[in-house]
């Protein structure tokens, strides 16, 4: 492995870009599979991306490009701290959660700052939904982290994975079966799939967050999602199914996002009142139940 | 009058290689008043799947590529065609479905519709019929995407490059939609 730590920097930050579009060609050939149609190829994601690029685009203000760019980069800082298998970029850190929780935040922040300076409405209702549902899916989601970090007696990711190493039924997922599907739904909401989809709704707010963006703006918001994807599926597959060498890594990320999607398919949305609601009882409670049984 | 020159329009050289990406990924907006719309729910789902060919529906004028005007254009809704046209970014192409925008149609001696949309703005393509079928609508998208491939699909160039002309026959419209009461004070 080099040593070098801008290589690795661009190592992680491009095979997070490159997977993630992947998963996303996947993920859209599945759920036309669902529907019982076929869809593009498996590379179609990539090829939007670069049509997207190509295509001439407009700008309202320079808090606008900038917001944008802040939203994608917020992102893959945070892929810097996530253990890409057996890989981080930086081997000292070994991935703490409370900074993972703290930086991924920053991506929606600059969403937010972007498309709010396009002065659309509809942008902003729909980065106000997304905002609201953050602070619903947050709660189930830093419970389950506490409970790891009571667990394992340390925030480092690293040491989280080398606990469930040994057998299949050391994984989290077996060990404390409530937290993982109370994680799998904050999940859910985290990728904003259906139904907890109220901030992209295109039916009724025009996309929300994306309706002003043209070309390299959308391009970028392509890019920022499939890393999101890479990322938060990441970060769960690290926490409850054991990390893993780089293939099983990957599997398992794919995996996580195949359920993800499974659940989309098939569920309408909930208002993001409503969404927020859910998020504060059945996640939660089932998160804070696995929480007594180990603390009894 | 209209410059057609196409020959110095075309796209060349890098376009060329971009025009492939831009061909296997066509978002598209559909304007639904005209009763084409109906056949565009089965052109997009399971049964004709549009997305075979990386074809999707988009909700904004601003990501789409593709302008596809269902059926007849009363003058009111014309305005907004434009307006929806123009804050596209280029590349796009339009699309006029059935008789209605090529000359009227059924509408051909009504006050208020428009006869030939070319008149207004860029078509690229027309797909005849009243209305046409999904496997027609299809034919079309892939003839487009072959235009396009070939650097050929340059209507939005041409409107930029005649777009005093596009916009006398716009104006000359548009003023019948002004209030009759504001007209006799």
């Amino acid at each position: 492995m080099v040593n070098n730590y801008i290589l690795r920097f661009l190592f992680a930050a491009f095979l997070s870009i490159i997977l993630g579009l992947l998963y996303m060609g996947i993920g859209r050939k599945y759920i036309a599979r669902i529907r019982r149609c076929y869809a593009g190829p498996f590379y179609q994601s990539y090829i939007d991306v670069i049509k997207l690029f190509s295509k001439k685009s407009i700008s309202h203000n320079w808090i606008m490009d900038f917001g944008v760019m802040m939203g994608f980069a917020g992102i893959i800082a945070t892929v810097i701290f996530l253990p890409i298998g057996p890989f981080t970029v930086f081997p000292d850190m070994k991935g703490n959660l409370i900074v993972i929780m703290y930086f991924m935040t920053i991506g929606y922040l600059g969403m937010a700052m972007g498309v709010a300076a396009s002065g659309n409405p509809n942008a902003t209702i729909g980065i106000a939904r997304a905002l609201a549902l953050m602070v619903g899916y947050e709660i189930p989601f830093a419970l389950a982290v506490i409970l790891l970090v009571f667990v394992n007696k340390s925030s480092l990711l690293a040491d989280i994975i080398t606990t469930q190493q040994g057998s299949i039924f050391h994984w989290n997922a077996f060990r404390y079966p409530f937290a993982f599907v109370g994680s799998l739904i904050a999940l859910q909401g985290m990728l904003g799939e259906q139904p907890f989809d109220a901030m992209i709704a295109p039916a009724e707010i025009a996309s929300g967050p994306m309706v002003e963006l043209s070309g390299k703006f959308l391009g970028f918001g392509f890019l920022q999602h499939g890393a999101q994807i890479f990322l938060e599926t990441g970060i769960i597959a690290a926490m409850f199914l054991g990390g893993g060498t780089f293939l099983g890594f990957f599997t398992k990320q794919l995996f996580l996002y195949l359920v993800t999607l499974s659940i989309a398919a098939v569920f309408p949305r909930y208002r993001f009142e409503d969404a927020v609601k859910f998020f504060w009882i059945i996640p939660t409670s089932l998160v804070l139940i696995q929480l007594l049984i180990f603390l009894i | 009058m209209l410059l057609t020159s196409t020959k110095d329009l075309k796209d060349k050289g890098f376009e060329e290689i971009l025009n492939f990406f831009r061909k296997k990924s066509l978002w598209m907006l559909h304007y639904c008043t005209g009763c084409g719309a109906v056949e565009l729910p089965p052109t997009m789902t399971s049964r004709w799947d549009m997305e075979r060919f990386g074809m999707g529906p988009m909700a904004t004028p601003r990501q789409a590529d593709l302008l596809l005007i269902t059926g007849y254009l009363s003058v009111k809704s014309l305005k907004r065609v434009i307006y929806t046209y123009e804050q596209m970014q280029e590349p796009k192409w339009v699309i006029a479905f059935g008789s209605c925008p090529i000359n009227g149609g059924i509408y051909y001696d009504s006050y208020s519709v428009i006869n030939r949309l070319a008149l207004y703005l860029p078509v690229d393509l027309s797909i005849e019929g009243c209305m046409p079928r999904p496997e027609a609508i299809i034919d079309g998208f892939t003839k487009l995407m072959k235009q396009i491939e070939k650097g050929e699909a340059i209507g939005y160039k041409k409107y930029k490059e005649n777009y005093e002309w596009y916009k006398k026959n716009q104006r000359e419209v548009l003023e019948r939609t002004t209030p009759v009461l504001e007209q006799e004070e």
